[in-house]
């Protein structure tokens, strides 16, 4: 055997680590540093939005106009919800309860899922109303009283809502497939109140994800009802 | 000679098990920087190859020996090769990889299979990048400058964005890698203050590593998808901003410069105290030095941006802030050469390269200087004097402190030494030609001549002579070293396990170390060079 | 210089002493470093060296030493920094009165338009003495407007105006180049920059075909375009009345204020939903694609002609200023 992954008992411990306390603490270090990397990657976008959305403010407030509420902050309460359950299997699998953690964490990926396809029923809906930024773009505020005053600029808008939230709902679709990871894993009985490293750390990342959302929500959503021009 | 090693040779990580399986889903951190010596090399000869068609077509004023097109493609791909798949990679992904736990006194790194990952990441960028290349190339530059990139250049700029993309989640994992190896995994006494500066100069490049990287793979993201899907993002016809994406691209790529440059500074404080036999002049100063630098280095980007119509006062800050980066990079070089100072000091081939690391990093960084002042910078921007600039700081710098520690380190990694008269006459041939074909551009830059031409004005001729003349004594000193370190594999001599006598505990354990590092967790009770101690004895090895 | 290596490039503009003056110092003191780094080492290498020097002597570090060498050379730098940000904000500053050139920037080509009306390709025209500002943009991608002889250079963006200036003092034909990578014929966007003496500029100037003047052309484009029929020169106009606008401060329908400069202009063509003026309705259309680059220079011309006081005399400006005056 060379260096690879030596399961030690049912401890999982890693040769080159010490102890069980020292790879604990260096796998969540470990999720924690990436989780950095993930907030620069996200903020070149975020960057990105800032410098657009104050130099075409009304552009940008008639492209969030085009945003269904409701189905954003369903989405938005879905993602809140799925973090409690995955908080909460994340705490049963601290407290030896297996069964429990599976059940919580699938209720986490049904909740999962759900978020993806009322985003997939919005994506369609912008999709027919040719809201894609490209060739086929084609922006009307749909008030014949107020015509888009800056509908070039509006791209821009969509441009930004199609890369940042499709980075998001790709970054869920990772978190989903991690989370059936871990069910299976837990299935196999993988887990124990010793060693449950990989849960919490999905568990960071879910949330990390959930919480891109929440800033999403806002800036994309809610600009301004009043409208702009 | 060392007695030691000349029986039955002891179970190492090269021999503890054979076959293209052991090596390609190995989580040794050994195995993993020699498969990336491996692809690394292999990375630089293309890249050295597109240079020296460059230097070719530039002996002459007019265009003659390859079109505008081609020669567009091979400046552009020597900068994707040599930035990205070449420098980035070099000491840390090899002798980072290789040493950090060993210098720490850990058996691996904090994830080892994170490791393994980021090999195969590199390569799969590396190969797609490529493919990029042989399908017909890409001629944006490296700076994949908008809308030149996403709406004009007709070329393969998704492919090269997208290895670019790939490659960079590779140098991410192994700078958290690295990161949490030195937080967690040190051995028992080796403190902050005992650290190695290799150590302390990888940790502050995987500090940019981690922060930068990503900035870099959005942007370059966001440039693909408005080539595939015509998204607006940086199209002025749109309303979009070319400059957004110079911000974007530089926030990272200034700080890559210190990627780059960092770790090769690590490996010359190592160098220079072993020759040197002396502990480093303030240490303190030095580790320091090398966080103030990618600290700093994260606020100086639009330094790039002078003259691209930002506006007065930003530019004012930049260039005040640019000032302040060259200060902890000074700051090094006075230590380097205070560690001399009464030092005993020994010429054996890596302490050559330091010699020549410190010479032409200072010119590299006192140019640096001119660029940093905005007057001087408007005119000089964009021309040769940049291109001489940064490969004073690249390859006068990064590639001589990465030869330096590849002699430095062999023995250690292949467990045999090279030749020493030969890897000499390689150090000064390179020092030479480096000289020879780069300090002209600085002359060639203030005179005007602009990057990137194909063609250029007959007045500039002889000065681009000499440059080609001395690249291809550049050359030379670099084929050197392939073949003796080749042929020492088999016949070198077998390399005892401190060949140098220096200390830091990657010298304490076999030549090459066994797959678990060491046979017992050492624990440190010494401070960091602490050279006073070491018994003084005179190795012959090589003479 | 030797004719054909030359070492140093010709200085020709006001500016360039400065440059060369910053350059020498930079170089005098870089060279006293470099030269001392190299000295030390060689001199620490031979005196210390194994054989004559066998047992080291250890030293921790210093702290005075670390301080000098710290604060020196920032004291040194910050007199770099000071000095070559006077001279960048020199070139930041056009003065009042510099002639105009408008330059449009494509792959691969330089086409200037002087306020005269009189065009030239790749070739600049201009006199010895005068301040002169260019005032730039692209039709495709970024490129840079370079003369090493002025020291000057500065990128041309598509989408935007940018500009730079300089005083040309010295006759003679120099070189200009892109300086911004623009693609396959990047390498052949080179152009000269002429400097003749002003007797000989005025003969060449009235020597070339001129359509009218800058400001003049954009007047008649105002009218065929529609722009008069909306922006008219009393309160009435659906737009706001133009005249003396330009440099002026202008209050927004979100509350900002802009000043309305060339970029301003130039976007209130382009994309006239992105700043409304306060009290107006955002109902102009765009003219995104339907105006060139040439005639939205002309435009912006005529719009700064409108700005000038009446008899100004420079050069072509006497036109637009009387052609004003009719209008009202």
């Amino acid at each position: 055997m060379a260096t690879s992954d030596i399961q030690v008992a049912e401890h999982a411990l890693q040769h080159h680590f010490a102890d069980m306390e020292q790879q604990r603490e260096t796998s969540t270090f470990g999720m924690w540093m990436f989780l950095l990397t993930e907030i620069m990657f996200f903020g070149g976008l975020f960057c990105a939005y800032l410098v657009y959305r104050a130099s075409y403010y009304t552009a940008f407030v008639e492209g969030s106009q085009k945003m269904n509420i409701w189905l954003g902050a369903t989405n938005t309460a879905v993602l809140i919800c799925s973090s409690l359950t995955m908080a909460l299997g994340v705490r049963a699998a601290q407290m030896a309860k297996p069964k429990l953690m599976i059940a919580l964490l699938l209720v986490t990926i049904l909740f999962g899922l759900g978020f993806l396809g009322i985003k997939a029923v919005e994506y369609h809906e912008h999709w027919v109303n040719h809201e894609f930024p490209g060739p086929n773009f084609h922006f009307e505020t749909g008030d014949p009283e107020h015509p888009a005053t800056d509908a070039q600029h509006t791209e821009i808008y969509f441009s930004l809502y199609w890369a940042m939230t499709g980075l998001h709902a790709l970054h869920m679709i990772i978190g989903v497939g991690l989370v059936l990871w871990i069910v299976l894993a837990g299935l196999r009985g993988a887990f124990t109140p010793h060693y449950y490293n990989p849960v919490e750390n999905v568990g960071l990342y879910w949330h990390f994800v959930d919480l891109v959302w929440i800033y999403l929500f806002p800036l994309l959503y809610l600009i301004s009802k009043k409208h702009g021009g | 000679m060392a007695t030691a090693v000349q029986t039955v040779e002891r179970e190492n990580y090269l021999n503890a098990n054979y076959g293209i399986k052991s090596w390609l889903l190995t989580t040794d951190h050994k195995r993993i920087a020699m498969l990336y010596l491996i692809s690394i090399t292999a990375m630089f000869w293309i890249g050295g190859f597109f240079a020296m068609m460059i230097r070719l077509e530039l002996l002459t004023p007019a265009g003659d020996l390859v079109s505008s097109d081609t020669y567009n493609k091979l400046f552009t791909m020597h900068g994707i090769v040599m930035v990205f798949f070449f420098l980035i990679p070099s000491v840390p992904a090899v002798l980072g990889n290789f040493l950090i736990p060993l210098m720490v006194g850990a058996k691996d790194l904090a994830f080892p299979r994170v490791n393994l990952l980021s090999w195969y990441l590199y390569m799969a960028g590396g190969i797609t990048a490529l493919t990029a290349m042989v399908m017909g190339g890409v001629d944006t530059g490296w700076t994949f400058y908008t809308p030149f990139s996403t709406t004009y250049s007709n070329t393969h700029v998704i492919g090269a964005a997208v290895g670019i993309f790939i490659a960079g989640f590779s140098s991410i994992l192994t700078g958290l890698n690295f990161i949490i190896t030195i937080h967690r995994m040190r051995a028992p006494g080796m403190t902050w203050r005992r650290l190695p500066l290799f150590c302390w100069s990888n940790y502050a490049a995987a500090l940019i590593m981690v922060l930068g990287t990503p900035v870099i793979a959005i942007t370059l993201l966001l440039v693909a998808f408005e080539r595939a899907f015509h998204i607006g993002v940086f199209n002025p016809q749109l309303g979009g901003d070319p400059l957004l994406f110079q911000h974007l691209f530089w926030f990272y790529s200034h700080p890559a410069v210190y990627i780059m440059i960092l770790p090769g500074m690590g490996v010359i404080s190592e160098i220079v105290t072993c020759f040197s036999r002396k502990r480093v002049f303030g240490y303190e100063f030095v580790a320091l030095a090398s966080i103030a630098i990618a600290v700093l280095g994260f606020l100086v980007w639009a330094h790039h941006m002078f003259v691209a119509g930002i506006s007065v006062y930003a530019a004012l800050v930049f260039s005040l802030l640019s000032y302040l980066v060259a200060i902890p990079s000074a700051v090094k070089v006075f230590n380097w050469t205070a560690t001399m100072y009464k030092g005993s000091i020994r010429y054996n081939t890596p302490m050559l390269y330091a010699f020549g690391f410190i010479g032409l990093f200072t010119v590299g960084g006192l140019t640096g200087v001119f660029l940093a002042s905005l007057g001087i910078d408007v005119h000089v921007t964009d021309t040769y004097f940049v291109v001489a600039h940064f490969h004073y700081v690249m390859v006068g710098g990064m590639v001589m402190a990465y030869m330096a520690g590849l002699h430095f380190w062999w023995p250690k990694m292949s467990g045999r030494m090279y030749p020493e008269g030969w890897a000499k006459l390689s150090a000064l041939l390179v020092f030479v030609g480096f000289n020879t074909t780069f300090f002209p551009q600085f002359i060639l830059g203030y005179m005007g001549s602009p990057r990137r031409y194909h063609a250029y004005p007959p007045e500039f001729q002889v000065l681009n002579v000499l440059s080609t003349a001395g690249s291809s004594i550049l050359a030379v000193g670099y084929v050197l070293p392939m073949i003796y370190f080749l042929w020492s594999l088999r016949y070198g001599e077998p390399a005892p396990p401190n060949p140098w006598n220096a200390v830091g505990l990657e010298w304490m354990t076999s030549s090459p170390p066994p797959t678990h590092n060491f046979d017992e967790t050492p624990v440190v009770t010494w401070e960091a060079y602490d050279y006073e101690n070491q018994p003084q004895e005179e190795v012959t090895i090589g003479h | 210089m030797w004719k054909n290596f030359p070492l140093f490039p010709e200085r020709a503009s006001a500016l360039a002493w400065q440059v060369d003056g910053l350059y020498f110092l930079l170089v005098a003191v870089s060279a006293f470093f470099t030269l001392l780094i190299f000295a030390l080492i060689f001199f620490f290498a031979v005196k210390y060296r194994r054989s004559v020097h066998p047992h080291p002597v250890q030293i921790e570090g210093s702290l005075p030493l670390e301080l000098a060498w710290t604060l020196i050379p920032l004291g040194i730098s910050m007199v770099f920094f000071a000095w070559g940000s006077l001279i960048y904000f020199q070139e930041a500053r056009p003065p009042k009165d510099a002639m105009e050139v408008y330059a449009v920037a494509k792959q691969w080509m330089w086409k200037f338009e002087y306020e005269g009306g009189q065009r030239d390709i790749n070739q600049l025209h201009l006199p010895v003495g005068r301040d002169v500002k260019m005032i730039m943009s692209s039709q495709d991608v970024i490129h840079s407007f370079y003369v090493p002889a002025f020291r000057i250079k500065a990128d041309v963006l598509p989408g935007r105006f940018t500009t730079t200036w300089f005083r040309p003092t010295k006759a003679g034909t120099y070189h200009l180049f892109c300086a911004e990578y623009c693609g396959t014929d990047h390498s052949g966007m080179i152009g000269q920059v002429i400097v003749m003496e002003p007797a000989a500029y005025q003969a060449w100037m009235s020597g070339g075909s001129s359509t009218g003047t800058l400001a003049a052309n954009g007047q008649q484009l105002f009218q065929e375009l529609g722009c008069s029929t909306c922006h008219r020169f009393d309160t009435q106009g659906r737009g706001p009345n133009l005249t003396g606008v330009f440099g002026r401060p202008v209050l927004l329908e979100d509350g900002r204020t802009v000043v309305a400069d060339e970029n301003y202009l130039r976007e209130s063509i382009l994309s006239p939903g992105a700043k409304i003026v306060s009290g107006f309705k955002p109902i102009m259309p765009t003219f995104q694609g339907q105006v060139s680059e040439e005639n939205l220079m002309a435009l912006v011309a005529y719009v700064k002609s409108l700005a000038q006081p009446q008899g100004k005399a420079a050069g072509g400006n006497e036109a637009a200023a009387q052609g004003t005056s009719n209008t009202q």
